[in-house]
């Protein structure tokens, strides 16, 4: 094995191929650290099989519920957002699925960041040879992997054998709803993060969090596909990075977004995720400056 | 030269805002260490001492890097902690009694494999001290228990042990024996005394226990207000405390306070009297004087109260 941190120290100073070994080993050995974080985040959550057993139920039983609401609606607008039954019912069923996956209720990662900055526990993770927002980043790359693995497939499993969705048979798409997630994972803690780091500057970061969580509640799509919005409020929710949480995978599944229209989608994912990421650097690099100057 | 700690003039000043009314707020500053200078020659164990609110954790955050000092030089193993921080992390190991580094949900060992991955060690070298510590803490049954489930002794050991997997040159422990037991707090001790002998680890520790000063440090350094009162050996301690050795008297029968010069009675039972003397002063002619003079049957010399003289101290001013 290669990558290793003592090769990091013989190959210093060495001629140009070697320097190149180096940056590989180095990277090695950062992507070792975040992967055991990402494990370590998709472990915690092993443990819990009740609460996770409890948690499928809820959703399958809520999909149901949504489920019967939707064929109401649609029963009457038939077609509205551009769906037809089938894919609206399909809708549901993701949503189910991507519910706990891009933490659409709030929690996790972010109610503990923000318990450390209250605390002070937060310093512990400052003088760690890590970085903060890749740690937590990682950490949540690995519930996320957990929970739809745990709370995603099921329900929709569930859905796809008692309703008639509209899934796709390639499996090339289905691959690109798996990137469509993974990039609405990220968005999703990205804007977290800096919701979560508003925790240095005010008090009480609970009322923020939770104006956060209902505004995402409202613009990933969860009650309403973002499609069936009227107007320029559609316009602006689909425009709002919320719509990568949801939307957007959602209509990759199913196959509305092909060739070029695909990119165009990973793009904007793409582009949410590294603006969100890099405010989140600035404001990190801001809140570690307060703590190193101010103690927290 | 081969000073692993060096502070010179070391200040932090904290700005605290303070609401004084409706609107109005007011700033106020806390000077929690100010001006403090002491260097910590490689292995050496010292015990750093004062009140609450004295300093000492601000002391040991400054050292980690996560604090900036406000003025003065501060040098850890050469670099700037504030500066340098991720790369001195690789020099430094840290317990916070009070807090944990530990992964709160998972089992102790996953604590340990990040620590091998976040500080790039060696295999051979992971295994080879994560067995130590596993052996000398006592942590084999623990590797596969949540944190969360571990007792405060058992995890303060855990803590102790993923300070020290990178093998540090220098080991802060913050209050490491707070709220333990008197075994586990004798286990820890040890630990750092191996540590310390085999290792030449240099170690600084605070603490409100005065036992684990008297086990462990050759020097101790007191700080109140953010200042050094008192850096030297813990014997010294009592010259500079003023402080005095009790003589304990038991006559024939009861009988008014002895009168002996250079010593006062502080107690009286009976025909037991206490007389204080100061600890410098040989007990000898006291002893002689009252056995002359006085119906003695039994005596005895108590040696100062450490504890007595640090409270003494903690309320004085500075002693040198
Ligand atoms: N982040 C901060 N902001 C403002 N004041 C602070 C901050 N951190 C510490 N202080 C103040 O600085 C002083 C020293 O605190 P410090 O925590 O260093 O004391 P300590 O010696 O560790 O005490 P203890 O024995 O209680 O742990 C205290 O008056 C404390 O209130
Ligand atoms: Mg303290």
């Amino acid at each position: 094995m290669p990558h290793r941190g003592n090769s990091v120290a013989k190959g210093r100073g060495a001629g140009l191929g070697s320097r190149a070994l180096v940056s590989m080993a180095v990277g090695g050995a950062v992507v070792r650290l975040y992967g055991v974080v990402a494990a370590g985040g998709f472990r915690r959550y092993t443990t819990y099989r009740v609460a996770t057993a409890a948690g499928v139920f809820t959703n399958t039983v809520f999909g149901v519920i949504v489920a019967y609401t939707y064929i109401a609606l649609w029963d009457q607008r038939p077609n509205l957002g551009g769906y037809d039954q089938s894919q609206a019912l399909t809708y549901v069923w993701i949503s189910q699925a991507m519910l706990m996956t891009v933490n659409l209720f709030g929690g996790g990662f972010a109610d503990e960041l923000v318990e450390r900055i209250r605390t002070g526990d937060i310093a512990i993770d400052l003088y760690r040879p890590a970085d903060l927002q890749l740690w937590w980043l990682s950490a949540d790359l690995g519930r996320a992997l957990f929970h739809f693995l745990g709370r995603g497939v099921v329900p929709l499993t569930f859905g796809a054998l008692f309703f008639d969705l509209a899934l796709p048979t390639d499996p090339l798409t289905w691959l690109a709803f798996l990137l469509a997630v993974l990039l609405g994972v990220v968005v999703s803690f990205a804007l977290r993060f800096l919701v979560a780091l508003s925790a240095f500057w005010l008090l009480d970061g609970a009322g923020v969090a939770s104006l956060v969580s209902i505004a995402g509640l409202f613009f990933s799509g969860m009650l309403l596909p973002l499609n069936a919005f009227p107007g320029l409020l559609g316009e602006v929710a689909r425009a709002l990075p919320w719509s990568s949480l949801l939307q957007i995978p959602a209509d990759v599944l199913m196959g509305r977004h092909r060739g070029w229209g695909l990119l165009g989608a990973f793009g904007f994912q793409l582009g949410w995720a590294a603006a969100l990421l890099g405010v989140g650097r600035l404001l990190q690099s801001a809140a570690v400056r307060r703590v190193v100057v101010q103690g927290g | 030269m081969s000073d692993l700690i060096e502070l010179d003039g070391v200040e932090k000043v904290f700005e605290v805002r303070r609401k004084t009314g409706r609107l109005r707020r007011e700033k106020r500053e806390v000077r929690a260490v100010d001006g403090i200078s002491f260097r910590v020659p490689r292995g050496e164990m010292v015990g750093y001492i004062g009140p609450n609110g004295a300093g000492k954790s601000t002391t040991i955050k400054m050292l980690t890097g996560i604090l900036t000092p406000s003025a003065g030089r501060l040098r850890v193993a050469g670099l700037d902690p504030s500066r340098e921080r991720t790369k001195l992390a690789q020099r430094i190991g840290v317990v916070f009694g009070q807090r944990t580094t530990l992964w709160w949900d998972l089992p102790l060992y996953d604590s340990y494999k990040l620590a091998h991955r976040m500080y790039r060690i060696p295999d051979a070298r992971f295994r080879e001290n994560l067995d130590r510590c596993v052996e000398l803490l006592d942590l084999a049954s623990l590797l596969d228990v949540p944190v969360r489930q571990l007792s405060l002794g058992q995890r303060m050991r855990g803590d102790i042990a993923a300070a020290l997997l990178h093998d540090p040159d220098v080991l802060y422990l913050d209050e490491p024996t707070i709220g333990l037991d008197v075994i586990s707090k004798a286990k820890v001790r040890q630990f750092l005394r191996d540590l310390n002998a085999e290792r030449a680890t240099t170690i600084l520790l605070t603490t409100h226990d005065l036992t684990d000063i008297e086990q462990l440090c050759k020097r101790v350094m007191v700080i109140d207000h953010g200042r050094l009162m008192y850096d030297g050996a813990l014997a010294g301690l009592h010259e500079a405390g003023e402080s005095e050795r009790t003589l304990v008297v038991d006559l024939e029968r009861e009988l008014p306070p002895v009168q002996a010069e250079g010593a006062r009675v502080v107690k009286v039972e009976g025909p037991r009297q206490w007389l204080a003397f100061p600890a410098s002063a040989s007990a000898a002619p006291l002893v002689a004087h009252i056995a002359q003079a006085y119906p003695l049957v039994d005596l005895s010399v108590r040696e100062p109260d450490i504890e007595a003289v640090i409270a003494r101290m903690y309320d004085g001013r500075p002693l040198y």
